[in-house]
């Protein structure tokens, strides 16, 4: 086997198992990579970004990878429902900072690697925070934020300059099943590309809840959006608060009763509400370990990255399975052809922009749309939003042309999202 | 309806909620049989050679660290290693004091600070001298071991744990790659399989016990409803209502192949209202989604056909275990009316709310009629058997009776190994597998467990050897004769030549293996970590399928793959 002549410092020391497989070639890594100092010295100087609920698990592996100048973006606290996974808090650490706890906890447990904690959301940030990184790294557990991430790193893209290209890596689990993928900002397939394969659970109807509840869940969503609007409407209702999760509990079971529908439990109503997701430490292992690899292999070329999307399931025995999702040329991110969506003509812009929302390609809460020669409908400032409100109770029919082109942006985006309209 | 509803103190308990995410998983059942186990962790055997203090163990603490967090009852570390500068590059559960200690003290100490409510306990001592002690092995509930272990210490740790019905996980974290095996009982059976809601609706539509064909019969003509009402039919009385119009036209056969189906759809659809506001009817687009799926009469799965005709099932003992007590009196149900105990669950579907709680009613109450059915079976065999244990719970007859299509038994086989001894079977299923390339399939990812049986050949050779000093784990020689003498073993059974493609992919794996030289990636051995405590977990809980039997995970290629060896 071949050894590279650059001499190694600390070959006996803590980083020994690591520096092997970076100071040798193997079978699959490129003919052209220099292993040796030059790529342990690319490591130590990468600074890396992390951020989210795998948050406690990325820190750790990358600490342990090699890298020395990390930085992480939590806006949580921490709650006691956290501690059966996210590792680095205890008990006496409820209602602090993640991202200031987890960073002195791995700081001090690992010598040598500075992290640098950021309490806030990663739409505090602009682009010149962002810059600065070499590798952006999330366990995020909202797919908004990841959309976020996703087009302001692609719109951060300068083709003259390689180093305006920070390569995303991004994992999210749900109970035992999970994915991790990486994306090339402009080169890949993108979240946006992906957004289909993410597509939200369809909401159950408003008369549902309103008039004909069959299910335990119908009575809870019915407590929880109309029912504490008529009786409690001036206090604002907290998730958090035990009170308030009581009361929206007992109104629950109370309409349960009267339907003779079984099954409101405590636990089922805060699941509903909190629209909580299972989550437990093994899979977030995996998960987290899987994107915290490709990251070091980006860094030192010391393997082929993953082209591009691995997702997980561990119910039946261990499945993942390994593919490369395709990038989207009508993207409405990275691809610069208007998305074509199919629509009724005769729907109203009002309904059409609520199916925004409910769309899997979309998934747009509070969109604003406008053609190239008008505003159809704008929310903000508030003079336009009551000018162009009129507009919709109008027939799509009435507003644009089959076949035209319509910008929709949404506040919790930075892009507009450009969809052509084909009448059905 | 009351003005205000009182908040009454109905909260969880702080355990509740500090494990509520994965309570939602495996409920209060689960998490009692984890905290009722202790793990034993095998974590280092002896040193790799000169330069080595053996395994670093680090897939094997973080897979403790992902079973403390939920909180099992305990674990033992055994493990005589002493912390290395090298374990600190590596390992997260050692610290900087750690240096010159104990492994297993240091790391038992830093991961019981994880969760105040799990014991743990730490051997320096190798586990061959543990296993004098009779009482030792059967505290625990599940053995993992860190490979590479010798010969003379996996041996006969499997074969004990084997007569006393412990599981075990055999786990390799070599570089980028990681390979785990597990022994499980020779018959291991799960009843909470958790298969996807989607497949386990059992709704019967085309046999109708006598109560569920009466609300049928017993709607009102369709055709004078006015919109509301014919808009809110439940889709199961809709499509139990054409099932019987559609007989009348065709000598009285229901729908029974796919052409007739569609036919059956296209009928259905043709009876929903357009004429109304809304332009169709929520409730009629429901039955036609469902006619492919639920219009098909009631099969036995062959995986439950094969568990009714075990040995285990046919003939019971007073030892029988619950389990086959429950599956036998479900046979007796079986043979008698020809489907299984009737699940009772009922999708959620457009209707009012007093239709569909009457109509749920009606699934529940016969879930309810069957369950008493079997459970009277089950008395009577406990009784016939004479069992000196104690009766077999209502609940567990119940939750049986639920899950009863989607049951399954394991056969679990002994740790796959490649020596002399080797299993045919084990030889012939890697013979299979690394075959599969000349389809223009991916190659196999098999060759890394070749690999990894190689490691263990070369380490077996080097511990057991009076100069183990003089060795080091990256030995050319040791390598080059024990790659040869295990392809050779693999054209034992089948002579005919590994083909080239077949050589390249297996020496592509030992050069990578032996890239690290023995040594563990943290991240690699932390996502191993993950997969490992996701089957502990599945194995302690006898819920969801654990794997059967080998997995291997490539870090280079980002990909895994699973076998029965």
């Amino acid at each position: 086997m071949t050894t590279t002549s650059v001499t190694m410092e600390d070959k006996q020391g803590q980083w020994q198992h690591l520096y092997k497989v970076l100071s040798k070639p193997g079978p699959y890594s490129d003919e052209d990579w220099v292993p040796g100092m030059e790529t342990v010295k690319a490591l130590e100087s990468s600074k890396i970004l992390g951020a989210g609920g795998l948050g406690c698990e990325i820190l750790k592996n990358l600490a342990l990878s090699g890298f020395k100048d990390i930085h992480v973006i939590d806006m949580d606290t921490i709650d006691i429902s956290n501690l059966n996974r996210q590792f680095l808090f205890r008990q006496a650490d409820i209602g602090k900072p993640k991202a200031e706890v987890a960073a002195a906890f791995v700081e001090k447990r690992v010598k040598g690697v500075k992290i640098t904690p950021f309490v806030g959301k990663i739409q505090d940030k602009d682009e010149d925070y962002y810059m600065q990184f070499k590798i952006v790294i999330c366990g995020l557990d909202s797919i908004e934020a990841r959309r976020w991430i996703n087009s302001t790193l692609i719109g951060m893209v300068d083709p003259e300059d390689p180093e305006s290209l920070k390569p995303l890596i991004d994992g999210g689990t749900e109970g035992f099943k999970g994915q991790a993928r990486v994306i090339l900002p402009t080169l890949s397939s993108c979240i946006e590309c992906q957004l289909d394969m993410h597509a939200p659970r369809p909401a159950v109807p408003l008369c549902t809840i309103a008039t004909i509840p069959r299910q335990p869940q119908h009575c809870i969503e019915w407590a929880h959006q109309i029912a504490w609007q008529e009786k409690r409407k001036d206090d604002s209702f907290d998730s958090d608060d035990m009170e308030h999760i009581s009361w929206v509990y007992n109104a629950a079971l109370q309409r349960a009763q009267h339907f003779h529908i079984h099954g409101v439990t405590f636990q089922m109503t805060q699941g509903v509400v909190k629209n909580i997701i299972p989550a437990i430490a093994s899979t977030n292992a995996v998960i987290a370990a899987s994107t915290t690899s490709e990251v070091l292999k980006i860094a030192t070329s010391c393997n082929p990255y993953l082209e591009n999307y691995m997702m997980y399931a561990g119910e039946e025995g261990v499945y993942t399975y390994t593919f490369e999702a395709e990038k989207k040329p009508d993207c409405p991110v990275c691809g610069n052809l208007a998305r074509k969506m199919t629509v009724n003509a005769d729907m109203t812009l009002g309904d059409f922009i609520e199916s925004l929302g409910e769309r899997a390609e979309a998934q747009l809460k509070k969109p604003s749309l406008r053609t190239e020669e008008k505003t159809l409908y704008q929310r903000f400032p508030p003079q336009l939003e009551e000018h162009t409100r009129p507009n919709l109770r109008l027939k799509l029919r009435e507003l644009v042309e089959d076949g035209e082109e319509v910008a929709v942006s949404d506040p919790a985006y930075t892009i507009d999202f450009r969809y052509r309209l084909n009448f059905q | 309806m009351a003005d205000a509803f009182p908040a009454t103190l109905a909260g969880p308990t702080s355990k509740e909620r500090r494990y509520d995410r994965q309570l939602r998983l495996w409920a209060a059942s689960g998490q009692q049989a984890l905290e009722d186990a202790r793990v034993l962790l095998v974590n280092s055997d002896g040193p790799l050679g000169s330069s080595s203090t053996g395994v670093s163990g680090v897939a094997g603490v973080e897979t403790l660290k992902n079973l403390v967090l939920p909180g099992i009852g305990g674990f033992t570390i055994v493990d005589p290693a002493m912390v290395t500068e090298a374990d600190l590059g590596v390992n997260f559960f050692l610290e900087q004091d750690s240096l010159g200690k104990s492994r297993a003290d240091e790391t038992c100490r830093l991961l019981r600070e994880l969760n105040p409510d799990v014991q743990g306990y730490s051997y320096s001592t190798p586990i061959t001298e543990l296993l004098q002690d009779p009482a030792f092995l059967p505290q625990h509930k599940l053995i993992i071991i860190s490979g590479p272990a010798k010969r003379s210490t996996l041996d006969p740790l499997c074969l004990e744990a084997q007569e006393l019905g412990i599981p075990v996980l055999y786990t390799h974290s070599v570089g980028f790659y990681a390979t785990f095996s597990s022994q499980l009982a020779a018959e291991f059976p799960i009843v909470e399989t958790h298969p996807d809601p989607e497949t386990t609706q059992d709704l019967r539509l085309l046999n109708p016990w006598p109560e569920l064909a009466g609300a049928a019969a017993a709607l009102p003509n369709l055709e004078a409803m006015d919109d509301h009402q014919h808009g809110h039919v439940p889709y199961i009385l809709l499509l139990l209502h054409f099932v019987e119009e559609w007989k009348q036209s065709h000598e009285g056969n229901a729908p029974a192949n796919y052409k007739e189906k569609t036919e059956f759809r296209e009928f259905v659809r043709s009876k929903t209202r357009t004429d109304n506001p809304e332009g169709g009817e929520e409730n009629f687009d429901e039955a036609v989604a469902a006619v492919l799926k639920t219009i098909s009469p009631f099969t036995l799965r062959s995986t439950i056909r094969e568990i009714f005709e075990m040995e285990q099932c046919q003939t019971l003992t007073a030892d029988s275990a619950d389990f086959w007590i429950i599956a036998s009196a479900i046979n007796t149900f079986y043979t008698k009316h020809n489907v299984l105990p009737l699940p009772g669950s009922l999708p959620d579907m457009k209707a009012q709310s007093a239709d569909y709680v009457s109509l749920q009613n009606i699934y529940k109450s016969k879930a309810r009629a069957d369950v008493e059915e079997v459970l009277a079976t089950v008395r009577q065999l406990e009784s016939q058997l004479n069992r000196p244990m104690a009766p077999i719970p209502d609940r567990d007859v119940e939750v049986f009776c639920k899950n009863a299509a989607h049951i399954k038994v394991v056969r679990g086989r002994a740790i796959p190994q490649i020596n002399s001894n080797s299993d045919p079977e084990t030889l012939s299923a890697i013979r299979n597998q690394l075959g599969l390339s000349q389809l223009g399939l991916p190659d196999s990812l098999v060759s890394v467990f070749i690999a990894t049986q190689i490691l263990d050949a070369v380490v077996d050779e080097i511990q057991s050897s009076a100069q183990s000093s003089s060795f080091s784990v990256d030995d050319e020689a040791l390598w080059k004769s024990h790659t040869e003498r295990i392809l050779a073993l693999l054209q034992r059974d089948d002579p005919t030549p590994l083909d080239e493609e077949a050589r390249e992919s297996i020496e592509n794996a030992i050069l990578e293996l032996r890239r690290a030289e023995g040594g563990e990636l943290h991240n690699i051995a932390s996502l191993a970590g993950g997969l490992v405590a996701q089957e502990a977990l599945k194995v302690l809980t006898r819920q969801y399928v654990p794997m059967d039997n080998t997995c291997v995970f490539d870090g280079a290629r980002s990909r895994s793959e699973m076998y029965r060896l």
